[in-house]
């Protein structure tokens, strides 16, 4: 996969750009060189990753486990004293060791989404084929040219009676989900998440669903606003042109700075796009007509077309929508209530900039939320108190790029998390596998069942040693 | 009910359960029920399945009281949450995975250990910080009702509220919105579970059964063949009377050593339960008429009946079957294709003890495997090239003692794990939260594009350190 990503970065760099214009570096950054940095984690860490964890029993200390050999010695003899120091696992059932053991799954199903098609689709597979499952990856028919990228450099440089790539759109996604697999992730939204997870059910098959949400920006009047503006920018319009399900969906901040930050957004963004915006080669367009006319619908609510502050303008002949600034629009607008996956930006104004938290706890719990602050502890204050997939300060979008981090929602953001050692984990059974000897064999586990062995159980549950004495010798304790 | 859902919604927004003293105080509360109501625990357990109370003592209530202990003992080191090293494209910036509750969680539980299966997640929902709704199956009426009465009475019962009744109570509650459930039962019902889950985008836990082999290989220790015998009747007839979804469903082994095996089996059952063994007050009886006609229409074909070597007779009136021996049983008959789950335990013979692998990997994958052999290369085999929740060697059952191993299914046998640290994270959201500064800004993070950024970002995201100095430097061009 390293060398197709290589030797095809040319003709991947020229799908992204016919499905979505995504400029050239976007691509490179957020798509080739994240598929690329994935792939080599794996190959550095692979080793490690499938090494069993051994499992290390951390309460009870040394003295008391000589002991209890000793006590079980009595119970039933054969001393083979050398299994004391390969109890890792608890005083009940020593003497023991205990691994746990990583293994593949079996076939996985992956579907992914068109925003970011190339990583969304590769990323996954790297986990399942790095945990040693094989793979039916089915790319989204809304990036055509990506999916039939896909589908034909996977066939040359992949190995097809593992690894299989299925293009195709509803029905043939229908044909898919029917069939039993072993694992299916998918990336997409909450309706078809719903699909997915119900379908799944059929075949007891568990699921990882990365879907998206409204993720918020609390920008505190206290922050360096040059910066701050900069990576909202590049949070948002940079990333796909918000068409990404991390992007920043809303800003809330308090009414007093608001005009403060407008200005800053308006002078970086045409420091960064140019006076028109629409004739930017920087940033994306909109995928499909579809998702064009459902954002025109957004804007020309008739609740928010007049709280425009920037932007506005459309190309419906090239599908380009220009980065747009919305002020205060009602609660109860639409675009207030669906993710907006696009390049508009409302933003909310508070009294207090405390009083971001129950704007966002109103709402179902995004994939990621975003706090721009100085302040210590309104920063511990937001973590404690507010649920979301990830959570960045200070920055957007970054926390995606870390693979030491888990990935996922939680809430209507999905569940099950990805990137990384935990790609590796989400496609991987986590077997425990206990060695246990015949020595030293607690004859109070069998029937028939007496008070002595009532007294002895409790004193081995409770890792009692005094009452495990006590018991084995007769005497009743109270 | 939906006044009660709301009350434990509002508990949980107020931020009660998330801090560690409600935790404990909980855990405790819980002990002490444990320790007050141990005698009504052991009657209610009689009372609905006839176990002997050293039985309950040791599969439930003790089991209990030392996952109390071990989680009282640890809560405070995995609320703490963990540092996360990040790559150099996040710097400078730290991470941690800091673990949340999930919110309002429903515990559906079974009848078999209607104590210790309704407890054990309860356990880990309350250590996690959730507001519970708990299930406790129907056919365990006295259980069921222990806990409805009890529990309230020395737990906040405005955070953790038992909901009693029958599928109709499990489908109303089936239809409201959790943010987790966690299911013990048949696949079957399993399956419903996840599909009226979908509907929520709900994440599931869902701990099935499945037919659990045990491979006997030939000991030629007397000794250790003593006590292998010991173990396999101890967990089969000796834990709630093969009603478990732990339990050995059969045996494999080899023709030539399977007759002396069954002479030890058949003077260890004779040992354990007596000459009269439906007169023993150590062997549990069968939950109800439902499952007795179920376990009978087994012995009723007859072939299976032609095979059966020990036992056989049955009491409708108690609700008692004998331990009951099989050599052979055809590998179609429903004892063979379905779950046991009762006092008969088929033994199959096969040419080579080798032939085990073939014949446990072509069946679903079962929730625990056993293997009692001193062939290390046997054991690697087994490990490797079958799938199964959990693999012991020379035991059985044992592991759900286990605080350290995860304890869950995997295939047919369902998904997610718990038991210790295993089930605070099966009710938790590791969040991920990054923080950066302002300090530190690259330019070349942001549009306007040009060929240097790309030649930078291409060193960075790379980690080529030297390659990036030197192009920052302008010493060096792509």
């Amino acid at each position: 996969m390293l060398r197709m990503v290589k030797e095809k970065e040319a003709e991947i760099v020229e799908a992204l750009r016919e499905d979505l214009a995504k400029p050239e570096l976007e691509s490179f950054i957020s798509e080739i060189s994240m598929t690329r940095n994935a792939c080599n984690l794996a190959l550095k860490e692979l080793k490690n990753w499938m090494k069993p964890e051994k499992v290390v029993y951390n309460s009870y200390c040394v003295v008391r486990r000589i002991f209890s050999y000793i006590v079980y010695f009595f119970s039933n003899g054969d001393v083979r004293i050398w299994h004391m120091f390969q109890a890792k696992t608890s005083l009940t059932t020593f003497p023991s060791s205990a691994e746990i053991v990583s293994e593949p799954l079996g076939v996985v199903l992956i579907i992914s989404a068109w925003n970011y098609p190339f990583l969304l689709s590769l990323d996954p597979v790297i986990g399942a084929i790095a945990a040693g499952n094989a793979v039916v990856l089915k790319p989204s028919e809304i990036a055509p040219a990506t999916s039939s990228l896909l589908a034909r450099v996977v066939e040359r440089y992949l190995d097809n009676s593992a690894i299989r790539v299925v293009e195709g759109a509803v029905p043939e996604t229908s044909a898919l989900l029917e069939q039993k697999w072993d694992k299916i992730l998918y990336t997409g939204n909450g309706r078809v998440g719903r699909i997915v997870m119900a379908a799944a059910a059929k075949h007891l098959t568990p699921v990882v669903l990365e879907l998206g949400g409204k993720s918020p920006v609390v920008v505190d009047p206290n922050v360096n606003l040059k910066v701050a503006t900069r990576r909202i920018i590049s949070g948002k319009w940079g990333c796909n042109n918000g068409q990404a399900c991390i992007a920043a969906d809303y800003i809330i901040t308090t009414k007093t700075f608001a005009p403060k930050l407008i200005d800053a957004l308006k002078s970086t963004l045409e420091e960064f796009f140019g006076k028109d915006p629409l004739e930017s080669k920087e940033i994306s367009r909109i995928v499909n007509s579809n998702h064009f006319a459902r954002l025109t619908k957004l804007l020309d609510d008739e609740k928010v077309s007049g709280k425009i502050v920037l932007g506005g303008q459309r190309d419906k002949s090239r599908l380009k929508i220009a980065p747009t600034l919305l002020l205060d629009v009602p609660e109860d607008s639409l675009v207030m209530n669906e993710e907006i996956f696009g390049p508009l930006l409302p933003i909310v104004t508070v009294d207090n900039i405390k009083d971001s938290f129950s704007v966002i706890k109103s709402r179902t719990k995004p994939l990621a939320a975003y706090l721009f602050t100085n302040d210590k502890n309104f920063e511990k204050e937001f973590v404690t108190s507010i649920s979301a997939g990830g959570m960045l300060i200070n920055d957007t979008v970054l926390h995606l790029a870390c693979p030491t981090l888990p990935f996922g929602g939680v809430g209507e953001s999905g569940f099950g998390s990805y990137h990384g050692k935990f790609s590796f984990d989400a496609f991987s059974h986590k077997k425990a596998v206990l060695y246990r000897s015949f020595a030293g064999d607690a004859s109070a586990r069998y029937p028939p069942f007496t008070p002595k062995k009532q007294r002895l159980l409790k004193a081995l549950l409770n890792g009692d040693l005094l009452g495990i004495i006590l018991a084995l010798f007769g005497w009743p304790r109270a | 009910m939906e006044a009660e859902l709301k009350e434990l919604r509002q508990t949980f927004e107020s931020g009660k359960t998330r801090s560690a003293e409600w935790r404990k105080s909980q855990l405790k509360a819980l002990l002490d029920l444990i320790h007050a109501h141990q005698q009504d625990m052991f009657d209610a357990l009689n009372a609905d399945l006839g176990k002997h109370h050293v039985e309950s003592y040791r599969d439930e209530v003790g089991v209990l009281i030392k996952s109390l202990k071990y989680m009282l003992e640890n809560l405070d080191q995995w609320t703490k949450g963990k540092k996360i090293r990040l790559p150099p494209v996040a710097f400078p910036g730290s991470a941690e995975l800091v673990p949340e509750p999930l919110g309002l969680v429903l515990v559906i539980s079974s009848w078999n250990l209607p104590m210790g299966l309704s407890l054990e997640p309860l356990i880990g929902a309350v250590a996690a910080g959730n507001v519970v709704v708990l299930k406790p199956s129907e056919l365990a009426p006295a259980s069921s009702s222990f806990l409805a009465k009890t529990l309230p009475m020395f737990l906040d019962s405005k955070a953790i509220k038992v909901v009693e009744g029958a599928a109709d109570t499990a489908k109303e509650l089936l239809e409201k919105k959790w943010d987790k459930i966690f299911f013990t039962g048949s696949q079957q019902v399993g399956r419903l579970v996840m599909t009226a889950a979908a509907k929520h985008l709900t994440p599931v836990t869902l701990e099935l059964g499945g037919k659990c082999p045990a491979v006997v290989d030939t000991l030629t220790s007397s000794r250790d063949l003593k006590i292998a015998v010991k173990r396999i009747l101890g967990s089969k007839f000796g834990s709630c009377c093969g009603q478990v979804c732990l339990a050995i469903d059969y045996l494999l082994v080899e023709e030539k050593f399977a007759p002396e095996l069954i002479e030890l089996l058949k003077t260890g059952i004779k040992k354990m339960f007596g000459e009269k063994p439906l007169e023993t007050k150590s062997l549990a009886r069968i939950v109800n008429e439902k499952h007795f006609s179920r376990l009978k229409s087994f012995l009723s074909d007859p072939k299976v009946e032609a095979s059966v070597v020990y036992g056989g007779s049955l009491d409708e009136k108690t609700l008692y079957i004998e331990p009951t021996l099989l050599v052979n049983p055809p590998l179609d008959s429903c004892i063979m294709t379905e779950e046991v789950f009762g006092p008969l335990l088929p033994i199959i013979t096969l040419n080579k003890i080798e032939d085990c692998v073939k014949f446990i990997s072509s069946r679903p994958k079962p929730l625990a495997l056993n293997v009692f052999t001193h062939n290390e290369a046997l054991k690697q085999r087994m490990i490797s090239e079958t799938s199964s929740g959990c693999i012991t060697f020379n035991d059985a059952i044992i592991q759900y003692l286990c605080d350290t191993i995860p304890f869950g299914g995997v295939g047919q046998s369902g998904f997610g794990r718990y038991h210790g640290k295993f089930s605070f994270d099966t009710f938790s959201h590791e969040k991920p939260v990054v923080r950066r500064t302002f300090i530190v800004e690259y330019w070349f993070r942001y549009p306007p594009w040009n060929d240097d950024k790309f030649a930078l970002l291409k060193r960075a995201l790379a980690f080529d350190l030297l390659g990036f100095i030197l192009v920052m430097l302008g010493l060096r061009k792509e």
